[in-house]
């Protein structure tokens, strides 16, 4: 597998003119950016603007019809790629938590690094313990998940991608299905992920969340990249019309 | 309507000595003398139609108490029969859909897994067989393999018989195969997709996905669909009958055949017979709704 010999300097993921469709509908029509090693990103934008697909085309969960994307030095759009290589080092959260039902929490936590990483299970449970801590959920490493609010069921499915040790984590709208009291508490724990130096990259519409913790905000409409920069001039000086009137309904 | 003799080579129409039951002719009522009996049948006041609908009802009554065969004796010819058609006949009935379901829940798991390979070659022979044989009638399933499967096999010196209700076995199995492949399908394709999508991100590959986060959340709900499945095996076992193999329903008409094929036997000893299947599959459909109720309820 090429990997082109990646440093920590070089951008941790690389998006070269993505072209992605679903049919003849053409979601992705050409993105371009990069992300550093401990950035955390937010890609913000009206609903199927696209901005679901493209973090999903990170982990190959879809595949792209044109251009490049390389997570550290991985070729992801390669018929030959090694997707198992790919997915140990990008870790995933849903909107709607997967969570295995018929798993306690705890179990969640333990399965992949078991079986796809074969570690010891002594191991694996006293890290998946620690994670389960670190999600502030400790005495519900025996719940089911059907047992667990939404709020809940959202951390230990952070806890469990965490479990893999993963370079990069990416965030697919993981608030959106949530009440808005238990909101809070998923992002005070991607908070704490990003504070210990993680790389994440966000699909959200929380406007103040991004705000308060992305290092740079893409702002996607109709597949492309219409506006791009630091929160502070982002929200502050936007110059796109169509960014302006998003920010003017959203905030 | 036929114009032709029926049998190649002989000319003349059919004919024969024997009294025979002549088909009725209802295109050909043109003669006057055909419409008598409609005539006479408008003619005929309401109440004689009333008279003879009680003189029918009576009659099983006037035949028993001028047979001299009451029912008692009939129950009593029953219970007389009872272990013989219990231990040779039911305990077949059971038997057979035993294995049949044993050896179709096997099969069917395997054919109901090749139906959602994601390799062409695999896939399309699996749905091909599980269409055909979930719309074939068992019926005709179970005459081909009790014909086509030899009676008994010879290995040089040693010769294995074949009883029949082993191939009523597998007669029957082979549409519960079918439809246990359904099942299966169906099941794994009603687990969300999310649930592949968090094993893919988690590098599972696609046998541990399936073996691990799918199939153990599809057991449960296969279950009440294959518990159902063998309910209706179960009772679909005395279609054997009509190709001889001993069980319930034949070894009761056995009986009544010894018993000098009295009417009156049949509602006591066919009636036991749907008494019996319905004892063996009440509970289980009762058991089936249960669970799927419980099942229900978590997803």
């Amino acid at each position: 597998m090429p990997t082109d010999n990646w440093t920590d300097s070089q951008p941790i993921v690389s998006i070269k003119d993505v072209h992605k469709s679903f049919g003849d509908l053409e979601v992705l029509k050409g993105i371009s950016f990069d992300v550093m090693k401990g950035e955390v990103v937010c890609i913000i934008g009206p609903s199927g603007s696209g901005k679901s697909t493209l973090i999903r085309c990170i982990n190959a969960l879809n595949d792209i019809q044109k251009g490049s994307i390389k997570v550290e030095g991985i070729e992801v759009h390669d018929k030959h790629l090694n997707k198992l290589e790919l997915r140990k080092k990008v870790g995933m959260v849903f909107q709607q938590y997967n969570l295995f039902p018929h798993k306690t929490a705890l179990e969640n936590v333990m399965m992949a690094p078991i079986k796809v990483l074969k570690e010891s299970p002594a191991e694996v449970e006293a890290k998946a313990r620690d994670l389960i801590e670190k999600v502030r959920l400790q005495g519900k490493e025996n719940s089911y998940p059907g047992e667990l609010s939404g709020g809940q069921q959202q951390r230990v499915a952070i806890a469990r991608s965490l479990a893999m040790n993963p370079d990069i984590m990416l965030f697919d709208e993981v608030t959106a299905a949530l009440d808005p009291e238990t909101v809070k508490e998923v992002l005070v724990t991607i908070k704490d992920l990003a504070e210990d130096g993680m790389t994440c990259m966000l699909v959200t519409h929380e406007m103040g969340f991004a705000k308060e913790i992305a290092d740079h905000i893409y702002f996607t409409d109709r597949g492309v990249i219409v506006e791009h920069g630091p929160p502070a001039t982002f929200f502050e000086q936007a110059k796109d019309e169509r960014t302006k009137e998003f920010l003017s309904q959203i905030l | 309507m036929y114009k032709k003799s029926p049998i190649p080579g002989i000319q003349t129409a059919p004919s024969t000595d024997l009294p025979v039951l002549k088909p009725f002719n209802a295109v050909a009522a043109g003669s006057a003398e055909d419409l008598l009996f409609s005539r006479w049948l408008a003619s005929t006041p309401v109440w004689m139609w009333l008279l003879l609908g009680v003189l029918i009802l009576i009659w099983p009554g006037v035949t028993a108490a001028a047979g001299g065969y009451t029912m008692t004796q009939a129950f009593e010819a029953l219970w007389r029969w009872l272990p013989f058609i219990m231990t040779g006949g039911f305990f077949y009935n059971v038997i057979i859909s035993f294995f049949a379901m044993l050896l179709g829940t096997i099969f069917g798991v395997v054919l109901g897994l090749m139906q959602i390979s994601p390799a062409k070659l695999i896939r399309i022979p699996a749905q091909i067989v599980t269409q055909i044989f979930r719309n074939s009638p068992w019926l005709v399933l179970l005459f081909i393999v009790l014909l086509a499967l030899p009676y008994e096999i010879e290995f040089g010196d040693t010769i294995i018989r074949i009883p029949d209700w082993v191939k009523a076995v597998f007669g029957l199995c082979l549409p519960i195969m079918a439809n246990i492949s359904e099942v299966v399908r169906g099941a794994i394709n009603s687990v969300p997709s999310g649930q592949w999508e968090a094993a893919n991100s988690l590098a599972y590959t696609r046998q541990q996905t399936l073996w691990q986060i799918i199939l153990p959340q599809c057991f449960k709900r296969m279950i009440p669909p294959w518990m159902n499945w063998y309910a209706i095996l179960t009772m679909a076992t005395p279609l054997c009958t009509l190709l001889g193999v001993e069980e319930l329903i034949t070894l009761s008409r056995q009986a009544i055949e010894a018993e000098n094929n009295r009417p009156e036997l049949l509602v006591p000893f066919y009636g036991f017979a749907l008494l019996v299947f319905f004892a063996y599959c009440y509970p289980i459909a009762r058991a089936t709704i249960a669970l799927e109720r419980r099942f229900a309820v978590k997803l």
